[in-house]
């Protein structure tokens, strides 16, 4: 995965709220024990109806967003199933960033992991990006290192865990890093459990 | 004398390695250790992959068990049960990463499978002030232990294997207080559906929830699971309730269960996890017990639901923010506004999931179904959640009361639930059904949902449309 520095490129408005994994990455699409395959998976039952046909209604369909790479959404987007596979969808699809009013926090957990941008900006702002896109195909900039977003009219920063940014730009080796506290996860452990002997009771007397 | 704390915060600060910000407020950013995970056969496999591919091994194998329970049939005969090459692959690839790798797996044939979160419990791996995070949403559930559990994605199961940590955010706290009795016909499910209704599918979200009240206090250790199951369903990252004595017998009588003397020692500390009086939430909500009715849900999310006695609302009287996708949802459900919730007739039944398909479940359910036939037309299914509940279940006779009314006695499994299996909805059929979620095509492309307590399902079962339990259950008392 690319870091994310300044992206540019179509964005989508979908303003339905609780739009929840299971619709972006229906169970058909679940079967593999690889990440692959999952762009053709992505909102499949709305993109596809039950004969395979593409819905022309669904905005993705549409041919002037064929290179859709950030989504504008409603409320509690990516809520429900843990399933990590809606993310690596939106990924391998060429979504590179969301913008929202809030999240389903598994999703956002699994975004955070895979570098898919998750923006999480106050309702009025989302509002207002909806209403300048209307039915336009917007064109919109992310621009992380200065923290900014432009579309046609509107222009504003935006705040972001600085965790969250630093893991997007540099695409960091997670538990890596955590593994270089593997001492302190040891004593911390030795003394935890010393402290309460029931719970090496169960799967570790085995 | 330091200040009062929640039991979250008690929980958590028990288990901070370290701080990354020494913050200790909602939002510090610690490394947390966990002290279990259940693995399941298709969110973990790509996590064993990332494990091979960078040659790393399980911090401690013995704090995970794998449990097959989204992909498999329920098909009463496990060995004639069909599985698609895909799901075949994930439970072939599942017990290989058990051997590889030292960790305890259920596979199909074992006695002991069952749905994850029905099993971990009634193994008695799941012990007051734990943390438990695992790769399925609904790992909520353990909050009924006073156990800190949480849903996550692959790439953090692949963390949590190789470091037995993870990498966290403290969340804010919610304290949900129900007090007061609950009137006849109304169950755990019923509470958690009308919380859900009130606050919104993200009413909680990015809120730790503890649950108390004499209503929570009152509810046997099943039906505060089928609680904090649920309340992933209102946005909750974790739903918590104190642990008291009625936990601890629960856990004295499994399998796994701590020895009688390691419980004695546990006994004062498990009794200290609760939130301390004046401890402060960042939320709080209170509600009355004998106001909430038996609930079914109209549309296509959790929190559009009402009471069976109810109507399918009015766009005009929705909230201009919601009324789009309300349309939506009653077009996804094909219901005109107006019509009687319980006018509304039903294809399918079902039974089971991680919410409600417990011993205590069945019982609701068998007590409304004894003495009665399933509607021509309806086609009822009960998959017990785990096999250890359907042996329980078939010692008391309860198979055979379901059996007797029409109902299929499966396998366990996830099942209709989310579908993943060959059990499903076609385009267009109805299921009252005791699962937790009625998201579009959740139980099959173009299915519909309605969601309610195991013992509505049989109330509706046996109707053949949308039904009052407490109008059977007076039926019974004639």
């Amino acid at each position: 995965m690319d870091g994310f520095l300044c992206v540019s490129g179509r964005v989508a408005a979908m303003p339905a709220a609780n739009i929840d994994t299971d619709v972006i990455m229906p169970k058909a699409f679940l079967k593999g024990i690889d990440r692959s395959g999952l762009a053709a998976g992505l909102f499949h039952d709305l993109r596809f109806d039950e004969s395979g046909a593409v819905r022309g209604g669904f905005i993705l369909n549409r041919p002037d967003m064929a290179e859709t790479r950030f989504l504008l959404v409603g409320p509690n987007f990516g809520c429900g199933s843990s399933r990590e596979h809606a993310v690596w969808g939106m990924l391998q699809y060429g979504i590179r960033g969301i913008i929202g009013s809030s999240y389903g926090a598994i999703f956002a957990d699994n975004a955070a992991n895979n570098g898919l941008l998750l923006l999480s900006l106050p309702t009025a702002e989302v509002a207002a990006i909806m209403a300048e896109l209307s039915d336009d195909a917007g064109e919109m900039t992310v621009d992380l290192e200065a923290q900014r977003i432009v579309t046609g009219r509107y222009d504003a920063g935006f705040d972001i865990d600085p965790a969250n940014r630093r893991a997007l730009m540099l695409g960091l080796d997670r538990i890596g890093e955590t593994m270089a506290h593997a001492e302190e996860i040891r004593s911390f452990e030795k003394a935890y459990l010393d402290r309460k002997p029931w719970l090496m009771g169960g799967g570790d007397e085995r | 004398m330091s200040a009062p704390k929640t039991l979250y915060d008690k929980i958590v600060d028990e288990h901070r390695i370290l701080s990354f910000d020494e913050s200790g407020a909602a939002g510090e950013r610690l490394l947390l250790y966990i002290d279990r995970t259940v693995l399941n056969e298709y969110t973990s496999p790509q996590a064993f992959s990332g494990l091979r591919a960078a040659g790393r091994t399980p911090w401690r194998p013995a704090a995970s068990l794998g449990v097959v329970d989204h992909v498999n049939s329920t098909n009463p005969d496990r060995a004639a049960g069909e599985l698609d090459p895909g799901a075949r692959r994930q439970i072939e690839y599942l017990g290989e990463n058990g051997r590889d790798f030292g960790i305890e797996i259920f596979d199909l044939f074992d006695p002991r499978q069952g749905i994850e979160h029905v099993v971990m419990p009634e193994l008695g791996l799941v012990l007051p002030g734990m943390v438990i995070a695992a790769g399925d949403s609904h790992s909520t559930t353990y909050g009924a232990f006073g156990v800190v559990g949480f849903g996550i994605g692959t790439s953090d199961i692949e963390h949590l294997l190789a470091t037995q940590t993870l990498v966290y955010r403290r969340l804010r706290t919610m304290r949900i207080t129900i007090d007061g009795a609950l009137a006849p016909g109304v169950t755990a499910k019923d509470m958690i559906m009308e919380v859900i209704r009130r606050i919104g599918a993200d009413g909680a979200a990015g809120h730790a929830v503890e649950f108390a009240g004499s209503a929570i206090d009152a509810l046997g250790v099943e039906a505060r699971m089928t609680i904090c199951n649920m309340a992933v369903e209102c946005g909750a990252r974790v739903a918590l309730m104190a642990p008291d004595d009625k936990v601890i017998a629960y856990i004295a009588g499994c399998p796994r269960a701590p020895s009688p003397a390691m419980l004695a020692a546990a006994r004062a500390e498990w009794w200290a996890l609760r939130s301390d009086p004046g401890a402060r939430f960042d939320r709080e909500i209170a509600l009355g017990a004998h106001d909430i009715p038996p609930m079914v849900s109209w549309g296509t999310s959790p929190d559009q639901s009402l009471a069976i006695t109810g109507v399918v609302p009015n766009p005009e009287d929705i909230p201009a923010e919601r009324r789009a996708d309300a349309v939506r949802a009653m077009a996804y459900m094909d219901l005109a506004p107006q019509t009687r919730l319980q006018d509304i007739a039903i294809d399918r039944a079902f039974i089971g999931s991680c919410t409600n398909a417990r011993l205590t479940d069945l019982r609701d359910a068998a007590r409304i179904l004894k003495g009665r036939k399933v509607a021509p037309g309806v086609r009822a299914m009960i998959s017990p959640g785990s096999s250890e509940v359907r042996r329980a279940a078939e010692a008391e006779g309860i198979d055979r009361i379901f059996i007797e009314a029409g109902f299929e006695w499966r396998r366990s499994g996830c099942s209709l639930c989310l579908a993943m299996n060959d059990d499903s909805l076609a385009p267009g059929e109805r299921c009252a059904s005791s699962t937790n979620r009625n998201f579009e095509g959740r139980q099959g492309i173009g299915g519909r949902t309605h969601l309610m307590s195991p013992a509505m399902v049989a109330a509706a079962a046996v109707t053949g449309k949308l039904a009052d339990v407490r109008t059977l259950a007076a039926e019974d008392r004639i």
